[in-house]
């Protein structure tokens, strides 16, 4: 079972979150071509070792989370809110 | 019979006897024994019959490996099949039976597969009846499935009872810093070392007993130390679990334990669960989980009588049974050694026989006699071994127990369960734990050390590494413990006996009847893998999955293939290590509990008001409120032409609703919907639609302003969870510079929906203030906050989802039934009605209105007949990708309204609509709502089709329910089919 240390409620289930998707997507402007669009939605790399992903602490404090996950051993290396300005009152940068 | 009860010694209590039912017939045993050490003592030796052949079979073993003595419990609901009699504890009462054999165990007519075993190889079944000609030639399986059936009768495992199972079972939790895995010499050790460093220990043992091997000593010291560790870890703190087995290790040192509670028992309390599912979540693991003794394959090695040597120890030792009086060992290792003088001891005589040239010096006297350089042949005998053919004497040597030690197996099943590889040991002819970084340490015989001193000191130095690893600063033990310590002399690896110009049959996985020649058959077929090995000839996939026999096989494969047994590798282990039942996964989520029911806040109101309720999704929500003598069809008929009529009420709580507030939310709301957001009003209501980056429908639903920052969203039932996510991930994740906060306040509001051409009047009869509820303050589209009478804080919209004047009515969730009281005492005179699910479905269909049922996912904007939804003055979610070609295909299907041609007839949702005379495969499109119209006097459906109406004015199209097997005629009509102007909502 993963264990996900969730930076505002501790070490928890996987079961307590849902898995969201491709963390290191930057999505483009809402009127950007249609190619750009494509990328983003569609376009995955099957990554084996560790990638970046977002969970959401749906059943918890229901934060959206930047997970670095190694898709081999299941180990979590890195968790952080995956909103900016959260991530930085939360580590004293405000 | 051979096997008897001693008069003394064992760890059963002959103070006390048990009674218990074997096939019928009453037999008895102690406190302590477990079936198969009180059948042995009973002098049963016959136990079961073989999966495929029906050969007989005894006990092979005392423990989880144990691939002959598995027999039925109970009986009725009760029925459990495939239970080890070697682990199942004895108790007053326990009836059972033995499996496979008709009409008895003794008498087998099955029993005549074994003398065509020649021509039921691995793989018959399959090569014979799959494609079997001249039927199935190029044409599938069918057949198959017929034959399927009668083989598996014939073959059975156990069958498990129909009944709904009568047992409660719980999950539960744990966390720990270290859990220990077995309770012989090494885990009491481990546990003891760890508990007294401050750690906390949980130790596991699937027995019914601690002390693993300690349990099979004769020698009183082992007792004294099992006592003395025993007692020291209690002391320690360390928290201890019999009966419980650690069946898988995960991710995060996380654990799968099954915990056996009342299975021993012979009346257990009510309150107890007959099982618990543990979750323990540890930060190290000690696996200190032993060894398994391998049987050889030489003939007939299945013979009841023949089991392990140290089984034949342990039913001496611990239950105080002399299994044999005349035995004979076989070996190629220095372990059994011991048992034959333990034996020897207590009355048998004793040969032991040794594939060795040297053998452990015995003394003079002690009524062993070996004979090395010697290996067995063949067993004679069938429902009992008689006889031994061996290269140690001429002829058959009698005897009435065959004692087997092929060597032994460390039990490494949980570390492959994380992916560890194992790695094989030519010195002591095992599988060993390769070397990893998981926090997992393995200690004891399950790392091949065999010594009862040596497991105990290894136990020590795998808690000192546990420790180590949790930053303690612990000095690892010192002196040297090497593999195979225990053992003065070599192993001799010895797998199958092969005589040239003889066939033996012997076997390498008894449970599943696999044979040697079944290996060599399998490497004849071409197969090179142990995985396809495996899958072929289905070693080690029966309930034991192999575990006295699976290295057999790999070392026979190894030899076919020309390779080595290291090169081959082993199959990979996966959890369970020893079965689970059904009950313990479910645990308590069954039945009614088997998902969580949603209530609203209306819900006694609705019942004490003759609602029948159905359950949509996760919600308990009205279905209709029938009149007396009235039928489903009946009420909810009434109840549309009512709200058509004059006003009707429903419960609409379980809609999704959410708060969205903050200075950015305007922006927000324009990005998400699909029409302009920006410029809606303060006390103004807008539908809106949202779709998924895909340019797919997500949700619909409508968003009322309350004030400059403050908005209020609906969403459907069905979608209001995926909202709310896609709000918070939009929020925090992509858009983290807009001032927007959502909070879900559905389980906050409870809502009524007042529908009719009288529901102003219904309003206006109970807020505090009527004048607000006029078309000119409360306009189509508009929203008030007001109070009700008795200061019930209210928000109202007027919205429309029947096609009629209507109001939407949200008031908190605490003021629900009272705000049901006001509303329906007030429609009372004007003849009002509650109505359900069913009649708001008639009333959404009339009008053409979509909901999960449409917005399932694989549906356009334009798909659901809502492109002019669509802004073209901005950019939104799902804008770009929405545009694509085959998205905006004018020939996708759309969304129609369906008249039977024969206004009388009926069709029904979720059937196909299809060209005439092309009635097949997916037709042309599908209906998603099927209801009798009131209002037009009909049946009507809605649905898509392919091209939309458009495509099919005047053309008749067939609705075909090959399920009913009914074809109807029907037109394709506007979607709108009752006031499609609007009329009557906006006026």
């Amino acid at each position: 079972m993963i264990r996900i240390p969730c930076p505002f409620c501790g070490e928890r289930d996987h079961s307590e979150f849902h898995y969201g998707g491709d963390g290191s997507i930057t999505y483009p402007a809402l009127d950007a071509p249609t190619e750009d669009w494509l990328n983003a939605v569609y376009q995955r790399k099957n990554i084996r070792g560790v990638q970046i992903e977002t969970w959401h602490h749906v059943n918890g404090c229901r934060m959206w989370l930047l997970v670095e996950r190694d898709t081999i051993t299941h180990e979590i290396h890195l968790v952080r809110a995956a909103h900016d300005g959260v991530d930085g009152v939360l580590k004293g940068r405000t | 019979m051979s096997a008897r009860r001693l008069s003394h010694g064992g760890r059963i209590d002959r103070a006390k006897t048990i009674s218990f039912d074997w096939e019928g017939r009453k037999l008895t045993g102690y406190p302590g024994d477990t079936l198969a050490s009180a059948l042995m003592a009973g002098g049963q030796r016959v136990i079961g019959r073989s999966f495929k052949y029906h050969r007989p079979r005894g006990i092979m073993s005392a423990g989880v490996e144990e691939s002959g003595a598995i027999v039925t419990l109970g009986d009725g609901a009760w029925r459990d099949p495939n239970v080890k009699a070697t682990t199942q504890e004895l108790y007053d009462g326990l009836v059972a039976r033995g499996q496979h054999a008709w009409p008895n165990l003794h008498f087998d007519m099955g029993g005549v597969a074994n003398f065509f075993s020649r021509f039921l190889p691995a793989g018959f079944y399959y090569k014979t009846f799959m494609g079997m000609p001249p039927f199935e030639w190029g044409s599938g399986t069918g057949w198959w499935m017929r034959y399927e059936k009668l083989i598996r009768r014939a073959a059975g495992m156990g069958t498990a009872s129909r009944a709904p199972d009568p047992d409660a079972y719980e999950h539960a939790h744990a966390f720990c810093d270290l859990l220990v895995v077995g309770s012989g010499p090494a885990g009491l050790s481990a546990a003891l070392v760890a508990a007294q460093s401050g750690l906390e220990v949980i130790l596991v043992e699937q027995d019914f007993e601690f002390g693993g091997d300690l349990l099979n000593q004769a020698n009183p010291e082992s007792e004294t130390k099992r006592i003395e560790l025993l007692s020291a870890i209690h002391t320690a703190g360390v928290r201890t679990m019999s009966r419980t087995t650690a069946f898988g290790l995960y991710e995060n040192s996380v654990a799968g334990l099954v915990e056996r509670v009342t299975d021993h028992l012979a009346n257990p309390a009510d309150y107890l669960p007959r099982q618990r599912f543990w979750t323990v979540r540890s930060k190290q693991t000690v696996l200190a989980t032993g060894a398994l003794e391998r049987l050889i394959a030489f003939g007939n090695n299945d013979r009841p009588g023949i089991m392990s040597a140290n089984a034949g120890r342990t039913y001496l030792n611990r239950y105080g049974v002399l299994p044999g009086e005349n035995i004979i060992v076989v070996t190629n290792n220095d372990s059994p050694y011991q048992p034959a003088l333990e034996l020897a001891k207590a009355g048998a005589t004793v040969h032991l026989i040794d594939a060795r040239t040297t053998t452990p010096e015995l003394e003079k006297g002690c009524g062993v006699s070996v004979k090395s350089e010697s290996i067995p042949i063949k067993a004679h005998g069938s429902k009992g071994i008689r006889g031994l053919e061996s290269t140690a004497s001429e002829g058959i040597q009698s005897c009435d127990l065959l004692l087997v030690s092929g060597g032994w197996s460390p039990v490494v099943h949980l570390l492959s369960h994380r992916g560890i590889k194992l790695v094989w040991d030519a010195q002591i002819a095992c599988f060993l734990p390769g070397d990893t970084d998981a926090p997992i340490h393995v200690a004891g015989s399950a790392a091949g050390i065999w010594g009862s001193k040596d497991c105990g000191a290894s136990g020590q130095v795998a808690a000192a590494k546990a420790l180590g690893q949790l930053g303690h600063d612990i000095k690892l033990p010192t002196g040297k413990i090497s593999r195979g310590s225990g053992w003065d002399l070599p192993i001799k690896p010895l797998y199958e006996i092969k005589v040239p110009g003889r066939k033996l049959q012997s076997f390498v996985d008894l449970q599943h009847d696999v044979t040697s020649e079944d290996v060599r058959l399998a490497h004849r077929e071409g197969f090179q893998s142990v995985e396809h090995l495996k899958r072929f000839t289905t070693l080690g996939m029966a309930t034991d999955q192999g575990k006295m026999g699976n290295i057999i096989g790999m070392a026979l494969m190894a030899e076919a293939l020309g390779k080595n047994i290291h090169d081959m590798g082993t199959t990979t282990f996966r959890p369970p290590y020893t079965p689970v039942s059904l009950g313990a996964l479910g645990g308590r989520h069954v039945d009614s509990n088997f998902r969580p029911i949603r209530r609203t806040p209306l819900h006694d109101w609705n019942l004490s008001n003759g609602a029948i309720m159905t359950l949509a999704g996760l919600w308990d929500r009205p279905w209709y409120f029938p009149r007396e003598g009235e039928t489903i069809e009946d009420a909810y008929i009434r109840e549309a032409t009512v709200a058509r009529k004059s006003v009707g009420l429903c419960d609409i709580t379980s809609l999704g609703k959410i708060a969205v507030q903050g200075p950015d939310t305007a922006e927000f709301l324009n990005r998400i919907y699909t029409n302009p957001f920006a410029k809606l009003s303060i006390g103004k209501a807008r539908y809106g639609i949202m779709l998924r980056d895909d340019g797919m429908v997500m949700d619909d639903g409508t968003c009322w302003r309350l004030t400059e920052t403050d908005y209020f969203m609906t969403t459907t039932t069905a979608h209001a969870a995926t909202v709310m996510v896609w709000l918070e991930e939009l929020l925090q994740v992509r858009w983290p510079d807009l001032k927007v906060h959502v909070t879900s306040v559905s389980d906050q509001w409870a809502g009524c929906t007042v529908a009719g051409p009288n529901s102003r009047a219904v309003l206006e009869a109970c807020v505090t203030d009527p004048t607000l509820i006029s078309n000119e303050t409360c306009p189509f589209m508009g929203v008030i906050e007001t109070t009700l009478t008795g200061a019930i804080p209210s928000r109202i919209a007027r919205i429309s989802f029947s096609g009629e004047l209507a109001f939407e009515v949200y008031v908190p969730s605490d003021y629900g039934p009272s705000m049901m009281d006001l509303l329906f005492n007030a429609s009372k005179p004007l003849d009002g009605c509650l109505y359900g699910l069913e009649a708001l479905g008639t009333l959404r269909i009339e009008k053409g209105h979509v909901t999960g049922a449409e917005l399932d996912g694989r549906v356009t904007i334009e798909d659901a007949g809502l492109g002019k939804m669509a802004s073209k003055q901005k950019s939104y979610i799902g804008d770009v990708l929405r545009k694509r070609p085959v998205m905006l295909d004018k020939n996708r299907a759309r969304l129609v309204g369906i008249f039977p041609k024969d206004r009388t007839q009926r069709f029904n949702a979720g059937t196909i609509l299809c060209k005439p005379g092309a009635i097949s495969g997916f037709g042309e499109g599908w209906i998603t709502g099927a209801t009798y119209s009131p209002a037009l006097g009909h049946w009507i459906g809605i649905g898509f089709i392919s091209g939309g109406f458009e495509s099919w004015v005047g053309q008749t199209v067939v609705v075909a329910d090959p399920v009913r097997d009914q074809n109807i005629n029907v037109e394709i009509v506007l979607p709108q089919m009752f006031d499609p102007a609007g009329k009557r909502s906006h006026d």
